[in-house]
This record gives C-alpha cells, structure tokens and sequence, in this order.
C-alpha cells in the first residue's frame, strides 16, 4: 500500500513535468509575440524590448522553463542551504497579478460547478439508468433512450442560452448569470442561498451531457451484471429480486461508474469553459480562455498546472476507492 | 409419492429468428434420495429442463407448461413467493461454471450466511456457525480462516466446494447439479464427485445430475435418462443403460466413451450435428444422424415406450427389438472384444 503510494506519487511527478514542459513548448511554437502584446500596439521598439527583457522572454526556452520549475518547487537552492518557501507560479504578463491568486480565485467556482453538476448527473443518471435496465423497451426506457439522445447532442451554449433566456430572462425565477461567494460574500451578493441560487442553471447546464452519458453506461452495465452467473445463482438461493438487485447486480454494476465518476470530474477540473462563459462564471475555465487570448503564459501555465493536479488527485483517489469496493484490486 | 415428479415439460424460447423448442414433453420423476441422471450432448434441453424446474429461466422470452410436482406442489404454477421459500431450501442448484457463480464482491462466508438467512430465522453468529460447519464438510481447509476470503482467492475446485455447501446449507430434500464437475481438471472432478457421493449419504438429499458424461454417469446414478434435441430418447437404471442400451444414440454414446483398457486410434462420434431447435427435422429426430434409419424414422416421431420385458425401461425408437438387442450385444462385444 504504501509502496504504491509512493510509485504513484513519482509516475504523477513525471507526468506533471511532461504535461508542463509540453504546454511551454507549444506556447513558444505559436507565432506571437506576448512582449507586443504587453507594451501595447503603439509602443516603440524599445519599449517592447524592455518588456521582452522585464518578462525573460528573451531567454532561451529551457531557461524559461527552468526558471518556471525554480518558482515553483517548495524549496530553493538560492541561499547556501536550501530552504522551504511557497511554491509560486510567477506573475500574470497582462495583469502582473500573482498567478497563484488567480487560480485560488477561479479554482472554487469550477469546483463549485463540477462537484455540484456531478452531485445532479448522478441523481438523474442513476434512478433512470437502473429503472431502464430494469425495464428494457418500455416507454421509461425509450423516453430515457431520448433524453440520452438529446443530451449528447444539445451544445452546452445552446441549452445553457436557453435555460438562462427562459428561466433567467423571461421567468425571472434565477439570475442571467455570474457568480456568488460560497462562505465569505466578496462582493454584492455570497451566502449559501445566494450561491445555489445562481448555481442552479449552470449546475443543470453542466450536468445533462454527463447525466445523458452516464444513463446510457448505467444501464449498460445493470443489464450486463444481470446477466451474470452469480445472480442466477442468488435467485437459486432464493433471494427476492430487491435483494438481487441491491446486494448482487448493483454492487457490481456500480463498481466501472466509479471510474469514469473519478476521471469525469478530474477532467472537468481543468475547466468547464462552456458553461463558464454562457453563465459569465470566473472559473477555470473561463480564466483559461482569457489567458490564452492574451498570450498570458504564467496564467496558463497556472492553470495547466491546477488541472494536472486535479486530474492526478482524482485518479489516484479512484484507485484507492477502488481497492475498498473491489475485493479482487489489491494495490501492489 | 415421487420427491418430483416432472410431466409433459416443455419449455420455449421466444427469439428473433422464431420459437426454439429447448426443451419439447419430458417426462421423469426423482424418488426421495436417489440420484438421477441426465445425458446428452450440448442443447438438448438437459440444463433448461432443470433451469425451468427452478423458474430460472428468463422471463421475458420463455413459454413453459406442463407440470414438475415437488412433493405434491406444481414448481411450474406455483406462485413466485412459494417457489422463492422451496428455492435454496428445499431444491438447491449447483451450476456449472463456479469461476463466474459466486459473486466477486462478497465473501464466501457472507454468502454462505445469506442463504441460509434467507430461510432461517437465526442470528448472524448462529448462520455463520452453520456455514462454517458446511465449509468444513464440503473439505474446504482451514475453513474457520477462509470463511472470510473472497471467491478469487479460492481455486476452481474449491470454489465448486463452495456451492456445494451453499447448495446443502439448509439441508435441501434435492439437490441439482448442472454439469458440477465440466469446468474442473480431472483429478478435482473425481474429488468432487466423491465429496457429492458422500454429502448425498450424510444429507440424505436426492440429485439431479446433469452431464454428458457417461462416466459420471455410471459412478453416480442410479436412474438415467438420456435427452437428445429436447426429447427424451432412452430412460432406465443404470444397468439397463449400460447393460442393454435400446436406443441408436445412446449406443452413439456409449461408443464414444473414451476406454482406459482399449488401444484404440481415435475416438469413435456420433456423425452430423445436433439439429436446429428453431425446426426439428420431422419424424425421429435423431434420424438424420442415425446409421440404422428407416423409411418410417422419416415420417413419424417414435413415442417413448417401456421395452416389452423391462417395464422401466423406455426408449423412443422404431428399431425392432430384435434388431437392437442384436446391435446393443454387438456393441457391447466388441467393447469386450477390444478391451480382450
């Protein structure tokens, strides 16, 4: 157990520089000039020159990089000794606004939108996956067979458009869009209810591709584990078929949805960016798209690094579940 | 009485491509711990018929009728709630493949409890007492420490050691055994057929043994009956089925049936394949395959009837007896001749 752990641990750390250093050197194949765009349209040469010194642009790219890891280990090697010292992602080029506030501000709204979308696509999926597998050809199963088509194919845009124009806009039942604090209000509104209450159509928006996926792989699996020996041979037993059902077919049917639920919501951790932007929502996402319009490298990197992070957290978190739900896993 | 008396089975498949008659009027009854067999090769109805004794079939497609009285009581008819009371407890099955029946996620010994509480109003102490007491007699090593291990942690052999005792655990009056020995290796089939033998004179419990295996056949029954393409073909005791088999297919089997004391080349089979259930060929149908087919084989299906000097024994063949007593003699001579 803790063998693994560590094994983990030091495959994540590879990943981690792989995903980085592929990212900076994407963003240094991209014909731009972020040192323009810092000194703005209309600055001289050498004003631009003094930006592309002031942002190290200058330097060689593994420099950069280096430079970029340096920041961001918890320990410097400057002084004689090293020392412990906060992990920094470097300052924004456009807004010379530390990064790591800019991902610890975006962070809770994208957290706040996948946990709760999850929470919601799991409520959906699960009674009408089950019901359906349950029932295969009847009108629940065909109604659901429906919604699965619709949901994979209805764009988030287009449906969060149409949530918030016919619920925002012409109901007034929530707001168009935006975002409220969770636990300290920052601005003019923040609280429980408020944040629910502006929540509620991009937790929906969110959700129904999920919920329409995970409907169809729910009720895939329910069938597939009905099928299997050892619930015949709980029925010879002469289990009820609540009983079958509960303690045989569920138990194991449930055990691949819990997968793709830990790689589903790592991976949506790196930004929901279409929900983000129809509901103006300052998250991952969101900041992400900004970023990347402005060549703000450190912000993206910021983000690359909160993603990986993410998905590397849930991965690991799923493999460990795993290993108490599932007997026949051992990690080793 | 009979412990179960099966009459007129039937049970049908609906599918997209038509009705398959799996299994199409048999007939055969259990007396009250005895061992009956039943033979034949794949799809012919041997595990469908015990699938539809235990309502196990899937419900959407299957058509059953006829009657299985267990004690008296139709399995058939009876309500879901009364068959779910007999199943587990007073009929007990045992399957064939004991890699994929025991479920993964819980322990041998949880499962073992479940079915006895399922029946039996006692504590979880007292069930896992009883399931411990099971694993033991089954030969299961160190049960009081495996009680605990998971199915995957176990070997093919134990496993079916496993449904065993969670087959006898409440001690049922029969006990159905679906082909319990085909997934093992040879020496654990011996073993188990052994450990069934023994249960059976300690439990006192009548069996359903279902194979196509004739040795397993000959170790273990006392009465057999011989299925081909839904069908019963031949049916008697033991003795009479090795003694003086009167149906062309059983004599196909029988010559097949590989010898420890012959040197021969290669195995003797039956020529062709089983037929389509969806559209039996008419009249007899083993007729296409049998070496001894006549013009009536062709037109009209032999009924099952008792041979003129052993009432017990039936067989549904147009053969003169003559002619198969001369053919069975023939058959068993030169098994003695080769094995001379």
């Amino acid at each position: 157990m803790f063998r693994y752990l560590v094994r983990r641990l030091l495959w994540a750390f590879v990943l981690f520089i792989a995903v980085t250093m592929v990212s900076y050197i994407i963003f240094f194949l991209v014909p731009a000039e972020p040192a323009r765009l810092v000194a703005g349209p209309q600055a001289p040469p050498d004003a631009v020159e003094r930006a592309r010194k002031f942002l190290h642009l200058d330097e060689p790219i593994w420099k950069q990089y280096l430079r970029f890891l340096h920041a961001l280990s918890p320990i410097t090697f400057e002084g004689a000794r090293p020392e412990v010292k906060e992990p920094s992602l470097g300052r924004s080029f456009a807004t010379r606004q530390e990064v790591n506030h800019i991902v610890k501000a975006a962070a809770p709204v994208t957290i706040s939108l996948v946990i709760g979308g999850a929470i919601l696509w799991m409520l959906i999926a699960l009674p009408i996956g089950i019901l359906s597998a349950l029932r295969p050809r009847s009108l629940l199963d065909r109604a659901a067979m429906v919604f699965v088509l619709v949901g994979i194919s209805a764009h988030p845009v287009w449906l969060g458009l149409l949530l918030s124009y016919f619920i925002g806009y012409r109901l007034g039942l929530t707001p168009l869009g935006g975002y409220c604090d969770l636990i300290n209000p920052s601005t003019a509104c923040g609280g429980p209810v408020q944040w629910a209450h502006a929540m509620i159509l991009p937790w929906i928006t969110f959700a129904i591709l999920f919920a329409a996926l995970y409907v169809r792989m729910i009720r895939a699996n329910v069938l597939e584990a009905m099928n299997e020996d050892y619930v015949r041979t709980a029925r010879a037993k002469g289990a009820s078929e609540a009983t079958v059902m509960r303690s045989h077919v569920l138990r194991n049917a449930m055990l691949p949805v819990v997968t793709m639920l830990g790689m589903d919501i790592g991976l949506a951790m790196g930004g929901a960016i279409f929900t983000e932007s129809v509901f103006g929502l300052p998250g991952i996402g969101k900041t992400a798209v900004t970023a990347l319009e402005g060549f703000d490298l450190p912000t993206v990197q910021g983000i690359v690094v909160f993603a990986t992070i993410a998905i590397i957290v849930f991965n690991l978190a799923v493999d460990l579940l795993y290993a108490v739900i599932d007997p026949r896993i051992r990690l080793s | 009485m009979a412990l179960l008396e099966v009459r007129d089975l039937r049970t049908y498949f609906r599918t997209d491509d038509g009705i398959v008659k799996a299994v199409d009027g048999v007939n055969f009854t259990v007396e009250k711990g005895k061992t009956l067999g039943i033979v034949g090769e794949s799809g012919s109805g041997k595990s469908v018929t015990c699938l539809t004794i235990m309502g196990l079939n899937p419900k959407k497609s299957a058509i059953t009728s006829g009657e299985a009285l267990f004690n008296g009581e139709d399995l058939i008819t009876m309500s879901k709630k009364r068959l779910r009371e007999i199943r587990g407890n007073d009929v007990a099955m045992i399957f064939q493949d004991p890699m994929t029946s025991l479920n993964p996620v819980h322990t041998v010994g949880k499962q073992l409890v479940e079915a006895i509480q399922l029946h039996r109003d006692v504590s979880k102490r007292q069930a896992k007492l009883r399931a411990l007491e099971l694993l033991k007699a089954v030969g299961i090593p160190r049960a009081e420490r495996r009680i605990d291990d998971y199915p995957h942690q176990f070997s093919g052999g134990m496993r079916q050691r496993v449904m065993i005792a969670m087959a006898l655990v409440n001690d049922p009056d029969l006990l159905i055994a679906d082909e319990p020995t085909t997934a093992l290796d040879v020496t654990t089939q011996a073993q188990i057929l052994e450990l069934m033998d023994r249960l059976q004179r300690e439990f006192g419990s009548a069996i359903i043994m279902i194979t196509h295996d004739l040795g397993v056949i000959a170790e273990i029954a006392d009465e057999v009956v011989v299925m081909y393409a839904a069908r019963v073909a031949e049916k008697g005791t033991v003795e009479q089925l090795f003694t003086r088999p009167h149906h062309p297919y059983t004599w196909g089997l029988l010559g097949s049936l590989p010898r420890l004391d012959a040197d021969t080349e290669r195995l003797v089979q039956i020529q062709g394949q089983p037929p389509s259930l969806l559209n039996p060929p008419r009249g007899c149908r083993f007729n296409p395959r049998c070496p001894y087919v006549m013009n009536i084989c062709k037109q009209k299906e032999p009924d099952l009837r008792p041979i003129s000097d052993e009432g017990e024994h039936l067989q549904a063949c147009h053969l003169d007896e003559e002619t198969k007593d001369r053919e069975a003699a023939k058959l068993l001579a030169g098994t003695l001749a080769e094995a001379s």
